[in-house]
């Protein structure tokens, strides 16, 4: 593909694609505020990269987000959240009760959910992407014809 | 109360707003619906979905679920399109259609599930009542004691992160595991799709260099 192919839909593309990226992290830590969360957060921040792989092409996605770091981030974001659970073992509550991580109780809460949240969007924007790499590495990069 | 609740407070039911906007947004998402389904390229059926999966978050915030409705426009409108255009990419770009004979029972599963979900209709309890199951017991308990016990503006997030924590961890582990089953069947290191590529392209280049082979043959002979 030559460089000044879809030159308007690269250049908005790039304009876009950190917009997006700040846009999931707002709604990742705004969660506590407003709607949003975890799993919003982390589909917003795959489709940043997917994106990214659409128009530039999956290469050059796997170069920016290497598979490794993808399957690696599909297991901490689950071990992130299963090991906040540990830690309030630790410090004397219930599995998962935040109460535990906090000296006053709604810092704990707020720690906690904060905390599992991360790995909520580990996960997904992990196991999206995973997915996207799965079904993308087997097809031939779209035809002019077809955009 | 919500500006919902308000408005159907001031005027009779059927003469406000909120039920004009219902009623054209579900007569969109009907339109869509059908236009999937008489769609033959599978190009424009998946970005119909995306259209569907809009409207349907734009009708949950009609219903003052914003958190299902951003959901809904993130992994339904934005995700899955993606994903369904990536999965389209390795099949044909059209439906076959579908003989005559196969389409009766479809529409007649249809038809009953739709006419029980009518049915079921009835008995639901109507919008915003406080004493509907959701809202009354553990719901009531929920936003009564989130202020003191928790501490977030958001009573979703404080139900989905801290009371019900264990559920959040199992739903992150389904994921885990649909990610889990992908990469086990179509490839779990990257390594293996350049290849794979590589011998597809290998195959067309070979396709076409015997095709100009036999039409050059041709040539001759005639």
């Amino acid at each position: 593909m030559s460089s000044n192919h879809h030159l308007v839909l690269r250049v908005v593309a790039k304009l876009l694609i950190p917009a997006i990226a700040l846009f999931a992290f707002y709604v990742q830590f705004h969660g506590d505020f407003g709607p949003g969360g975890g799993f919003q957060a982390g589909v917003i921040l795959a489709v940043a990269v997917i994106l990214y792989a659409l128009i530039f092409g999956v290469d050059e996605a796997r170069r920016a987000v290497p598979p490794w770091l993808v399957r690696a981030g599909c297991a901490a974001g689950v071990l992130i959240y299963a090991g906040v659970g540990v830690a309030t073992l630790i410090g004397g509550e219930a599995y998962l009760d935040y109460d535990a991580l906090g000296p006053e109780h709604h810092h704990g809460q707020h720690l906690g959910i904060l905390l599992v949240e991360l790995g909520v969007l580990t996960t997904v924007a992990s196991v999206m992407l995973a997915i996207f790499y799965a079904f993308a590495g087997r097809a031939p990069d779209i035809p002019d014809e077809e955009w | 109360m919500t500006a919902r609740e308000a408005a159907e407070v001031a005027s009779p039911f059927l003469f406000h707003e909120i039920v004009f906007l219902d009623i054209a947004i579900l007569a969109m998402m009907a339109g869509v619906g059908w236009a999937i389904i008489r769609e033959r390229r599978l190009f424009v059926v998946v970005m119909l979905s995306g259209a569907y999966s809009l409207l349907s978050a734009a009708f949950f915030v009609a219903l003052d679920a914003v958190d299902v409705a951003f959901t809904e426009a993130a992994v339904g409108a934005g995700i899955s399109t993606t994903l369904m255009l990536a999965a389209m990419l390795l099949t044909a770009r059209e439906a076959r259609r579908p003989a005559a004979g196969m389409r009766i029972a479809p529409l007649a599963v249809v038809a009953v599930t739709g006419a029980a979900l009518l049915y079921a209709t009835t008995d639901l309890p109507d919008f915003g009542d406080p004493d509907s199951p959701a809202n009354a017991y553990v719901g009531r308990a929920y936003l009564v004691r989130t202020p003191d016990e928790v501490g977030t503006p958001n009573v979703v997030t404080a139900v989905l992160a801290s009371y019900r924590g264990y559920d959040t961890l199992g739903e992150t582990v389904v994921i885990f595991t649909a990610g889990l089953g992908v990469m086990l069947l179509l490839g779990l290191r990257g390594a293996r799709r350049s290849k794979y590529a590589e011998a597809r392209r290998q195959r067309q280049a070979a396709a076409r260099l015997e095709n100009q082979l036999n039409n050059s043959d041709e040539d001759e002979t005639s």
